[in-house]
Order: C-alpha cells, then structure tokens, then sequence
C-alpha cells in the first residue's frame, strides 16, 4: 500500500510539473499583458511534434533544445501579428482569437503529423528503472524533474536577476510607469510572451517522451493549468508553481483512493480555495477584483 | 434604431422563424438544421443575457447546457417523464448548479471570471465521463428517445415529424426570449446595462451590484439549460461533448459574431456559425481549421458583429 502511495505521489508530483511548466508561461502572458492564452495546449502540442520530426536529424538532446526554440520564434511571429492589436482592449477578444487559434493548432498538427499517437524515442539509458524495490522511478521520470526544475529555476532566475525580467516584474505591477520610464512596452510584452511560450514548447518535449504523442496532448493539459493559476492566486508565479504541484499530487492521491475523482478533485480544491481565500494562496489582496 | 424600425427588425425575425422549415430547403437546408439554428440561437440569447447585456465573460456555459440536456434524457429515460416535465427538470438541476457556483464567482471580474467560468465549467464534464453507469460515459446516453406531446385536444408527434419537433422548439424558444426581453426592459434589466456601463457608479446609486450579477448568471444559466434540453431532445442523445469548454467558445463566438449589443444578434451569429459548421464539415476534413479561422477573423475585423455594423452603418 505505501508503495501504490509513493507511486501516486510521484505520478501525481510529475503530473504537477507539468502543469505547473504550463501554467507559469500562461501566468507570465496573463499578468503582462492581460491576455488568456487559450492556445497555450497548443504551443504544447507543437513543441513535441517538432521536437518528434527533429530528433533523426538532431537527437534527442539536439531537439530538446531546438524544439522549445522554434516553438517560440512561432509564437512570437504569432504576438506579433495577431495578439498585439488586441492589447489593453476588452480580454473578451484575447481569449476568442486565441480559442481560434486552439482549432487550427491542434487541426494542423492532426493534419500534418496524422491522428493516431505516435510513439516518442528517449534515450535507452533513460529508460530504465533505478531501483527494484520503487520500479516507478525510472531515469526519464527523474530526468524529466530535473529538467523541470532547471526551467523553473532559470525562469525565476531571469525575473528576479536580470534587467528584463525586473522590466517583467514591474510592467506586471505597473505597464504605464515602466513605459513613462522610458521602456519599450511592445518589446517587453513579446520578449515575455516569446518566454512564456518557451515553457510551453519545453513541457511538450518532455511530456512527450513519458505520455507519447497525440494532437490533444495540450488540450487535456490546459484546463489543469488554469486550476493551479486560480488556487496558486493569480499575479504570483510562486503561487501558480505550488498550485501546479498541488493539484497534481492531490489528483495523484485521489487515484489511490476514489480513482472515480481523480479530475474531479482539482477543481474542488478551486471551489475551497475560492470559498476560503479567493484570490488564491499567494494572491495579493486587491490586485484582481 | 428608432422604435419604429426596431419593430419592423422583430417581425421580420419572427416571420423568418415562422417560416424557416419551409425556406430552409430553397437555399440547401433541412428542417434538422433549422431546429437546430433555434437551439443553438437560443442558447447564444442566453448566454448574451449575461455577457452582452451585464457585461460579464462567462466562458462556460456549456456546464449548464450540458446539465440541461442530461437533466432532460435522464428524466425520459430513468423517470420516465414527458417532455416538458423532463426539459423542466433538466432546468431545475442547472439552475441549482449556477446558483451555488455563482456565488462563488461572483466577486471576479474581467478575465478572472472568465478563467473561473472555465475552470468550473469542466467540472460536469468529467462526472459525465466518468460517471458511466449513469450517464453512458463517453459513448453518451443512448436507449430513450423524445416522446410525442399530449395537448389534451390532440397529439403534437414531435418524435415521427421533424416540423412538428421544430414548431415545438421555436415555440419554447418564444417563450424565454419573450421572457429575457421583459427582463431587460424592466428596471432590473435596466440596472444590469447600468452596471456593464460604469459598475462603481452603478454601485454609488445604490444597485446591489454582486447580487445582481449572479442573478444574472443564474438566469442566463435557467436559459441555456433549456436550450441543451432542447438540444438532446433533437439528437434523441447526449454525450460529454455537450458539456465540454469547446462548445462554451463556440457560444461566446456566436453571440459575437451576431452583435452582442443587440437583442437578435446573437440568433443571428447562432445561424450563420451552425449553418457554416454544417457546411464546412460535410466538405473537408479540416473544419475545424475554418472553424478556427471564423474566430480569428471575427475578432481582428468584425469584433461588433453582423448587427453592430449594419447598426453603425445606419448611423453613420
């Protein structure tokens, strides 16, 4: 029984990173800019297909760095061209161009790649457990953390230690102040959203390599990522972080217990956490209504 | 508008609705897709009782749609009750569903509502796919079918004959669009539009603001409830995908691509993105690419839809 625990905890821990890798670049574009990124899922999708189609020409470890790449140089091109003109009006039009945007990603990427699932080649090495008694921890799960970790890491790296990311941080607070002080808002915002697709590129090549590949790999990921920027409290990405965790892992307990609720349970953890705390664990009181 | 034209635009809907069965099959249609067209527009009123006339982004009714329909087949198939009864019923259920989480999103605003109203909208979706000794799971809820209306003086076979079941939905969507336009039009509606204006003045004048917002949500949640129900009762079926967040945008892009400062716009938006999605889907395998496109289109060149330009069109 304490193994089917850890196992679950473990699933639910990778789970969360996942989650959590998606929710913070969904979290970075909504607190700049204002926008709900409903085509994160896709960006999703496609930094694991390409990531698919590059690994006979560059590797595993060639794509793995290529793939998150060229997904963002996508969706900058992407910022630039549709989601620009939308900034400062109502978010009701962010939101619908960007659910657009989910048809047509994921029904490209049906059509350029096919329907069925495709299986997603990892190195032999990483594949193999590291220990007989706790068979679930294979080298790609742990891999898989350690990546995640490095991403999440660096990003809050970035925020807090560079120029850029203390233009992100302010323009978070206050866009017309950091943009009197002499800062080019329209660079800032598609840098940051270039960074917040990035993540979503990175969690595509790894969630591939453990889920395999399928055209809806980043729709069923979406709405979780939602759930943990709600609980984590929306304008702190420490918050999104722990929410992602935690909603993974409870779901991960919940498939022990009442595997019925293994969804389930996330949201009711939103409908507490809004019942209780509404804005959200790290939310700040009175920065969002 | 003037009173005088505004008028003339609401027969003229009406008489289109009266007689769409019959004009339906001149231009390439059947009375399948008119029904539908009335389901879905009524469904796109409803949820534009909320977004365009309160001013708040709901981007999940589909939960409630989707309660509605299985409210409704459940009633037929495990209560065995009538139609009206079993579309009664498939209200009740959601109407309690957006009274309890309403209260709970009823302090956000803006994108967090949206976020919320997503979020919250999957839950029903999971316990329909999961819950399948119940509700049939992912295959959906087959074995019942719609029953023919006993009026007392004679029988209305809504099930044998496709016009008698669209006389029947348009006469239900009478009904609750009558009753949203009485609701807009008096002060309650009148402090709705008062709040979508300026909210903080609103609140200065005394408007119980966050009461009036879920009030709102709730009875644009009764609405579109009675839309899904009407939406199983023409499939004769229900699965999870009435219920799925797909189907919530697919609502929002309607009543925009109609005109959501209008009353009829989103009727309007709900023929021309079902008549389209019919069309597209029966030609090429990649609708949903052109599904994709009709939203990024709307939003970059038509954000006040159809009605909103001839509208400002007039004026200008």
């Amino acid at each position: 029984m304490t193994q089917v625990v850890l196992f679950n905890v473990f699933n639910g821990l990778i789970v969360g990173a996942f989650y959590a890798l998606m929710a913070l670049g969904l979290s970075l574009i909504l607190n700049l800019s204002g926008v709900i990124n409903f085509a994160h899922g896709g960006f999703l999708a496609l930094g694991a297909y390409l990531a698919f189609t590059l690994i006979p020409y560059v590797g595993f470890w060639g794509a793995l760095i290529v793939a998150p790449l060229l997904t963002a140089a996508l969706g900058l091109v992407v910022e630039r061209l549709l989601i620009r003109p939308l900034y400062g009006g109502d978010p009701l039009y962010g939101l619908l161009l960007t659910f657009g945007l989910a048809y047509i990603f994921e029904d490209m990427t049906r059509f350029i790649w096919g329907a069925q699932s495709l299986p997603f080649q990892v190195p032999a090495w990483l594949t193999t457990s590291l220990s007989s008694q706790f068979f679930f921890i294979t080298g790609y799960r742990v891999f898989m953390m350690v990546i995640g970790a490095a991403a999440v890491g660096g990003l809050f790296a970035v925020l807090n230690y560079t120029r850029l990311g203390m233009r992100i941080r302010a323009g978070t607070r206050d866009l017309d102040t950091v943009s009197t002080l002499g800062v080019n808002v329209r660079v800032l915002r598609s840098l940051n959203f270039g960074i917040g697709i990035y993540m979503a590129g990175l969690a595509g090549v790894l969630a591939a390599g453990l889920l395999g590949l399928s055209p809806t790999i980043g729709a069923s990921l979406i709405m979780p990522s939602f759930v943990a920027i709600i609980v984590g409290g929306l304008g702190s990405l420490l918050g999104t972080l722990i929410g992602g965790l935690m909603i993974g892992v409870a779901s991960g307990l919940a498939a022990v217990f009442f595997p019925s609720a293994t969804e389930a349970v996330m949201y009711v953890m939103m409908g507490l956490v809004l019942l209780i705390r509404p804005r959200g664990l790290l939310g700040e009181e009175g920065r969002v209504h | 508008m003037s009173a005088a034209r505004a008028r003339a635009f609401d027969a003229a809907v009406l008489i289109l609705l009266l007689f769409m069965p019959f004009w339906m099959g001149a231009i390439g249609g059947y009375t399948e897709l008119a029904s539908r067209i009335v389901v879905m527009g009524l469904a796109a009123m409803s949820l534009n009782f909320l977004l365009g006339f309160t001013g708040t982004l709901s981007f999940g009714h589909a939960a409630y749609f989707g309660l509605g329909a299985y409210g409704a087949a459940m009633a037929i198939k495990y209560l065995d009750l009538g139609t009206i009864p079993a579309i009664a019923l498939g209200a009740v259920v959601a109407t309690l569903a957006a009274m309890v989480i309403g209260a709970l999103i009823v302090r956000r605003r803006g994108v967090y509502f949206a976020m919320v109203t997503i979020a919250f909208g999957q839950v029903f979706y999971f316990l329909a796919f999961r819950w399948n000794s119940v509700t049939g799971g992912d295959d959906g809820l087959t074995g019942w079918h719609r029953l023919p209306i006993d009026l007392g003086f004679a029988q209305l076979d809504i099930f044998g004959n496709d016009k008698a079941f669209y006389y029947f939905a348009l006469a239900v969507f009478a009904v609750c669009a009558g009753a949203m336009a009485i609701l807009i039009d008096s002060p309650f509606g009148r402090s709705l539009i008062a709040i979508r204006e300026n909210e903080r003045r609103a609140r200065f004048l005394g408007v119980p603001v966050e009461f009036h917002i879920w009030l709102s949500f709730v009875i644009s949640c009764l609405f579109v409830s009675v839309a899904g129900a009407l939406y199983a009762l023409l499939n004769n079926f229900t699965d999870p995908r009435a219920l799925r967040f797909d189907l919530s945008g697919n609502l929002v892009i309607m009543a925009v691509l109609g005109g959501m400062r209008s009353f009829w716009g989103p009727l309007i938006g709900a023929a021309i993105f079902v008549a389209l999605q019919d069309y597209v889907s029966s030609h090429t395998e990649n609708w949903m690419s052109v599904i994709g496109l009709v939203f990024v289109l709307v939003v970059r060149f038509f954000p006040r839809g159809v009605l909103g330009m001839l509208r400002s069109g007039a004026k200008a």
